[in-house]
């Protein structure tokens, strides 16, 4: 099917390239991301559009490119718009949350497999590692998962976004970024524990400890206070 | 294009990777107080009256901000305060919370944990539950839980990055409730780096004589928030997405009750009324202040200091606007994103274009970008690239030199991505960088409960004024998001306890509002609150019609 583009003329037009928002074709500046170039298009977002910047998982975009029969998915913030893209965005991911209480659960397999059975049914196709923008192993970290290596599934999903692009492309309808949470949370609050310094520093703090040093810092005039803040000595701060 | 760069660009490269071996244990000195008055003088924005105006109405009447900022201020309602039907009630709740970022989501937490039943809680917010800041904030978050540091030396580090403008007793809450808050963290599972030995990853940040930044690789505040939104999942608070608020509402008593709402899709209004409102609406980065490029999120549109104001809530140290140092400045896709001052905690220097360096890496953060500033605008020795933005070389490869090979991959993920992305190796190059748009320093005052000057409304996180003076340093807000936030859930519970219904809803003070702004004969009619910002092209924006959509 063919698609008509406007022949408005439009300023500044340097190179440009055709792409096909949900099936529209439109001119855009060649060096602008899918997201820029939808608002160059004319689009004001309101899904699909979050920080901007590749942290947030508003964005995530599916597309094919003409004459290519491959599906191709990226998040439209971080990606450049290439001639002949056929985009359309994820505008909400159907993806069911368990609920839980961290207090009452162990990390283990039969956690895992306890608010998310369906982690059973993964057939290892991989199509959730292939689709991430983020480059997860999230077939492996399922893996893990199953297998009740917390830790490593912890590490493995650490960089996920929660864009659901997984959870879409499944064939067995697990919810990924939500089982990574689970993870990650045991994780955090069973295999890595807080040292002692931090528990110490919250009872000098309830103790009043501090008090009678704030009391007084907040009574020094700002001469004063100028005073200790130019003298306050520096530890070595490139070992972390 | 060679590695990502083009060959205009590649020479000074060459210069800066050719240098790195001397450069590696040469220290600048840092300057001194006078020294950094002087440069800001010269070369911060926040410094230059061209970008400011009084405000011309109100409460804050005749205080000295971004003309951005005056102008949502001294503008209308979007909506005809006549057409509003109050009677009808859509949600009746004891807590509204404004605004599902990491200060929103803290203090609905904090809410249920004080003991207010969920179903009399609303957590509403302008796009979905987690469309925030907070998500976005790589560096870490400050906290003085270590034997060599305090919660008073943490004190005097935020009051001078403050320039000793900060409110005193903000500032203690903030710092006394650091270790808390990381225990807090640590109890909903937070994986924040820890040494071999234990004891936790803590770096220095800009303005710091302590290192105290806890962090999570670079993806810190998603980490905090990941946890924070599964928690109010856990919970089952109820939450209202894609509904911003346009207009706090009162009640007869003059108390705020409630808020009005409008839904982004169905384009309909609905009305709240609550016992308490906490305001956590977040900061004003999409205004662009100064014409500035940001690094906030597509929602940062100030849209709390308007219904605050409007409200009669106070507002205090709008005048100053944090610039960060580091935003990228190439490739184009990407100008104006943060590049995280933990690339300087790491070693990163920063370097003209034939590889020197500038000024010392680890000043506060007006300072520092007040001293980039200077080289891009006052002297030749940038690097311009082929769109012509001017920026200076921020040296990542150094880091490896110092800590070892493997510390970006294993510190710098999210950076060492967006650059690939663009076919830039941030371990062999070093990337180009300029002064972003950053944080809102000032906004509604508060004491340190949580309380602003009008009863009935409460505010945590960068929609509020006086714990950060007037300039907040590295890894202060991801703190002061969960330390407010999680105070003004306490609060608000205990006014739930305590308080009766409120009475009969009004905009009367909004309409007080309108007479005010209209003695101002404005030359244009603005509206606010902004909601999205507009970035549409303008050959579309020129035709745009008003179409009667009722009869659609």
């Amino acid at each position: 099917m063919a698609k008509a583009i406007s022949m408005r003329e439009k300023k500044e037009e340097l190179d440009t390239v055709t792409i096909y928002i949900m099936g529209q074709g439109y001119k855009v500046p060649s060096s602008l991301t899918i997201m820029k170039a939808m608002e160059y298009a004319g689009f004001k977002l309101k899904r699909g559009v979050g920080c901007r910047a590749g942290f947030c998982g508003a964005c995530a975009t599916v597309y094919r490119k003409l004459g290519d029969y491959k599906i191709y998915a990226n998040l439209a913030c971080q990606t450049k718009v290439e001639d002949g893209m056929y985009l359309t965005q994820l505008p909400f991911v159907p993806a069911n949350k368990a609920e839980y209480n961290l207090d009452e659960i162990k990390p283990s397999a039969s956690t895992m497999l306890r608010f998310y059975p369906e982690i059973a049914r993964c057939l290892s196709c991989n199509a959730c590692s292939r689709v991430c923008p983020q480059d997860i192993q999230v077939m492996d970290y399922v893996q893990y998962s199953l297998q009740g290596q917390i830790d490593k599934a912890a590490e493995l999903a650490f960089d996920c976004i929660q864009c659901g692009l997984c959870a879409i492309r499944c064939p067995a309808e697990i919810p990924q970024y939500h089982v990574a949470t689970l993870a990650r949370r045991l994780h955090g609050r069973y295999h890595m524990i807080a040292p002692d310094t931090l528990e110490q520093r919250v009872k000098e703090i309830e103790e009043g400890k501090y008090e009678k040093g704030f009391e007084e810092l907040m009574s020094l005039s700002e001469e004063e206070l100028k005073k200790r803040y130019v003298a306050r000595d520096f530890i070595d701060q490139k070992k972390a | 294009m060679i590695r990502g760069y083009p060959e205009s660009m590649r020479k000074s490269i060459d210069k800066v990777n050719k240098t790195r071996d001397k450069r590696i244990d040469q220290i600048m000195k840092d300057l001194t107080l006078e020294e950094r008055e002087k440069v800001l003088h010269e070369f911060h924005p926040d410094y230059n009256p061209a970008y400011k105006r009084d405000i011309g109405w109100g409460q804050n009447k005749g205080d000295n901000v971004p003309n951005e900022v005056a102008d949502i201020l001294e503008s209308y309602p979007i909506y005809d305060p006549d057409e509003i039907d109050l009677s009808q009630i859509d949600y009746d709740v004891g807590v509204l919370i404004i605004g599902a970022g990491g200060a929103g989501t803290a203090a609905a937490l904090w809410t249920v944990y004080s003991g207010v039943p969920k179903d009399k809680i609303l957590l509403a917010t302008k796009l979905r539950l987690g469309d925030c800041n907070t998500v976005m904030a790589q560096g870490g978050i400050q906290a003085a839980d270590r034997p060599e540091d305090s919660p008073l030396i943490h004190y005097l580090d935020a009051m001078g990055g403050g320039h000793f403008k900060n409110k005193p007793e903000l500032v203690k809450a903030l710092v006394s409730d650091g270790p808390k808050i990381i225990k807090w963290h640590k109890e909903l599972g937070l994986m924040y780096d820890q040494n071999e030995d234990g004891s936790f990853v803590e770096n220095a940040g800009g303005g710091t004589s302590r290192n105290r930044m806890h962090c999570a690789k670079d993806y810190t505040g998603m980490e905090i928030f990941r946890n924070l939104k599964d928690e109010v999942i856990n919970n089952e608070i109820p939450l209202l997405e894609f509904s911003p608020a346009v207009e706090l509402l009162k009640d007869e008593n003059g108390r705020v009750a409630g808020a009005l709402l409008y839904n982004l899709e169905t384009k309909e209004y609905s009305v709240v009324r609550a016992k308490t409102t906490i305001l956590t609406t977040g900061g004003f980065g999409r205004l662009h202040i100064a014409g500035f490029a940001t690094t906030n999120h597509y929602g940062a549109t100030g849209d709390g200091i308007v219904m605050a104001y409007r409200a009669g809530a106070k507002l205090r140290d709008l005048d100053s606007t944090q610039f960060h140092p580091t935003g990228a400045a190439f490739p184009e896709q990407i100008v104006g994103l943060l590049i995280t001052e933990k690339l300087r905690s790491l070693g990163a220097q920063v370097l003209g274009k034939n590889g020197e360096q500038i000024c010392y890496p680890l000043e506060p953060r007006d300072v520092e970008a007040a001293s980039i500033i200077k080289v891009t605008k006052s002297t030749d020795n940038y690097v311009e690239t082929p769109t012509g933005m001017r920026g200076v070389w921020l040296d990542s490869p150094l880091i490896e030199e110092i800590r070892g090979k493997g510390t970006i991959d294993k510190n710098l993920a999210a950076m060492k991505r967006m650059f690939s992305r663009f076919d830039i190796d941030m371990t062999e190059d070093p990337i180009l960088v300029h002064p972003t748009l950053h944080y809102q320093n000032g906004g509604v005052e508060l004491d340190e409960h949580g309380y602003t000057s009008v009863p009935g409304l409460l505010g945590a996180g960068e929609i509020s004024g006086g714990v950060h003076g007037k300039n907040r340093l590295m890894g202060n807000s991801l703190l002061e998001v969960n330390v407010f936030g999680r105070r003004a859930g306490i609060s608000a519970a205990k006014e739930y306890k305590r308080g009766k219904k409120p009475g009969k809803l009004t905009l009367s003070h909004v309409k007080k509002a309108i007479e005010q702004i209209d003695t101002l004969n404005l030359k244009k009619k603005r509206f606010s609150p902004v909601i999205l910002p507009e970035y549409r092209s303008e050959a579309v924006r020129d035709r745009l019609i008003q179409l009667f959509e009722s009869s659609l």
